[in-house]
């Protein structure tokens, strides 16, 4: 991809032969599907989703984690600040909102928000099971349903691998009936990726969740290639290293070239990284900043980085 | 757990510095005015300690473990466990603490003391410095005295006093009552030096440190 015309970052409009190059290189990087939602019309950049392989159904490449961000307990300052990041997050075009039964109150303050939001209809609620009996698990989705306050969850998958053998059933057996629309499983820290790999290759799923970043790149190896054979769509957890890695690289200034890819900040440009693989479908960094929420959401839009760049964007995150 | 090696407590901590800071905010909100009774019975367990005689260790017991009850209900039930689903062992754990000292404290009168001795002195300063001191750690940080730690009300001042009330006194009730507190500044401390405090996270080991050469070395002395 050529430079990016500054005017464009600018919000000025895009030529029309650029624009035609730019989206046929987003279709060469696979099935991304180009929207134009109201921040995107606004910026006058394509907004970026991507089909879960499963449906087709289109996904923003950026969604919202609620790990320690969201866990805030009783606090009614801290829960409204977690719902004006929601907010953010949705009016940016976001949908998918990422938690787990594991994360103490924020299956709460996620239901808190989504209730004073007025149950926003793009919201794509995923959540996991976590618990070592298998028995429980039907309850303990059940519970976290409720304290989201949705009438049925998107996703649900299988926190860290626990007890899968006894959860996948049950899961399936609800995604039958229709009590959930999605199933999958969740790894992170690049721990378990054998036995991640086997179950892959053993059952139907629609979606896996593993750790990927600049700096954490095992799962390109064998589990990214894998989860697009099978057709599973890649959510990937921990884009900034639960924040060390963008800490690490504010410090240098971003490099003139993150502007071939319409990157504006570091935020956009480790996002960009990460979403730009073809397998991966959607980034859940957490954050409990509206500005952050913001940046973020920056990684919807515009180009992506081909391969060439990507190659450029690790080695260059690994330098510093 | 596999792949236990790669864990580390930042994998298990739930919650940012600034929600476990604003926790003890809501708390000292919640609970006004129970910290001004925490400071009274803080004062009752250092006028007994500054001259004891034969049978108040049964009091000082008593103070203790109604601090030590009040912490695992309405600190770790009540509000840490909004935040943490571990509260609620913590909460157990504070309440068996409660049970030991009743039993052994207030029942058998196991805590006697020996005024003068390098132990008692120690003993004597280490709950100084949890009744006195620790709650001015929080405003001298700059984070108010909404955030501040009182014994008997907070969790850490507790234990800590606890560790005083136990070197002070006679050595047989010191390990059986001593284990969960020791084990609780260790795991305070980890928490809070995860969370980006150092500073905070070194007192609690520093006094567990302190109260067990202190106690090593009375007991040598006594051989």
């Amino acid at each position: 991809m050529k430079a990016a015309d500054s005017a464009d970052r600018l919000g000025v409009s895009v030529p029309a032969r650029d624009r035609r190059r730019m989206l046929r290189a987003l279709a060469a990087l696979g099935a991304i599907t180009v929207l134009r939602p109201s921040l995107a019309v606004a910026q006058n950049r394509p907004f970026l989703t991507r089909p879960i392989p499963s449906t087709g159904e289109a996904l923003p490449v950026v969604g919202l984690g609620s790990w320690i961000t969201f866990n805030v307990g009783n606090d009614r300052v801290a829960r409204d600040s977690c719902a004006e990041v929601m907010r953010n997050f949705f009016d940016a075009g976001g949908r998918m909102i990422d938690s787990s039964p594991m994360y103490g109150s924020s299956q709460d303050v996620i239901g808190y928000g989504l209730q004073k939001l007025g149950k926003p209809s793009r919201a794509f609620s995923a959540d996991k099971v976590w618990i070592s009996s298998g028995s429980a698990g039907r309850a303990q989705i059940e519970k976290s349903r409720q304290r989201w306050a949705v009438a049925r969850f998107d996703l649900v998958a299988v926190h860290n691998m626990l007890s899968w053998q006894e959860h996948l059933p049950t899961l399936l057996a609800m995604k039958a009936a229709g009590e959930i629309r999605y199933v999958g499983v969740t790894t992170s820290e690049g721990r378990r990726h054998h036995e991640i790999e086997e179950i892959m290759r053993r059952h139907s799923l629609d979606f896996i969740q593993v750790s990927y970043s600049a700096v954490e790149r095992d799962v390109e190896a064998r589990i990214l290639p894998l989860a697009r054979d099978r057709g599973m769509a890649v959510v990937v957890n921990r884009p900034f290293r639960e924040g060390a890695l963008i800490r690490a690289v504010k410090r240098q200034p971003l490099p003139a070239w993150a502007s071939e890819a319409d990157c504006g900040n570091w935020a956009e440009f480790l996002l960009k990284f990460i979403v730009s693989h073809p397998a991966v479908v959607c980034a859940i960094p957490a954050t409990t900043s509206v500005a952050h929420v913001r940046e973020n959401m920056g990684a919807c839009l515009g180009r992506l980085p081909d391969e060439a760049m990507r190659r450029r964007m690790a080695a260059h995150v690994e330098q510093l | 757990m596999s792949e236990w090696w790669t864990y580390s407590l930042s994998d298990f901590l739930l919650f940012s510095a600034r929600t476990y800071r604003r926790l003890f905010e809501l708390y000292n909100v919640d609970i006004w005015p129970a910290q001004s009774v925490a400071l009274a019975l803080g004062c009752i367990l250092l006028a007994q300690m500054w001259r004891p005689r034969a049978g108040q260790g049964r009091y000082m017991a008593a103070i203790l473990m109604v601090g030590w009850i009040w912490v695992a209900w309405a600190f770790h039930w009540r509000h840490f466990l909004t935040i943490n689903w571990a509260a609620t062992y913590f909460a157990y754990v504070f309440a068996f603490e409660a049970l030991l000292l009743f039993v052994f404290g207030t029942v058998l009168d196991e805590l006697t003391f020996e005024p003068g001795s390098v132990a008692h002195r120690v003993g004597f300063a280490v709950v100084l410095f949890a009744v006195f001191l620790q709650p001015l750690i929080a405003p001298f940080t700059g984070r108010g005295w909404l955030q501040a730690e009182v014994f008997g009300a907070a969790p850490d001042p507790t234990a800590v006093a606890t560790l005083g009330v136990l070197l002070a006194s006679g050595r047989r009730a010191q390990w059986r009552l001593g284990i969960l507190p020791l084990l609780w500044c260790a795991l305070s401390g980890a928490v809070l030096w995860t969370l980006g405090a150092p500073g905070d996270a070194v007192v609690l080991p520093i006094v567990a440190v302190v109260v067990l050469v202190v106690a090593r070395m009375a007991r040598a002395s006594a051989r």
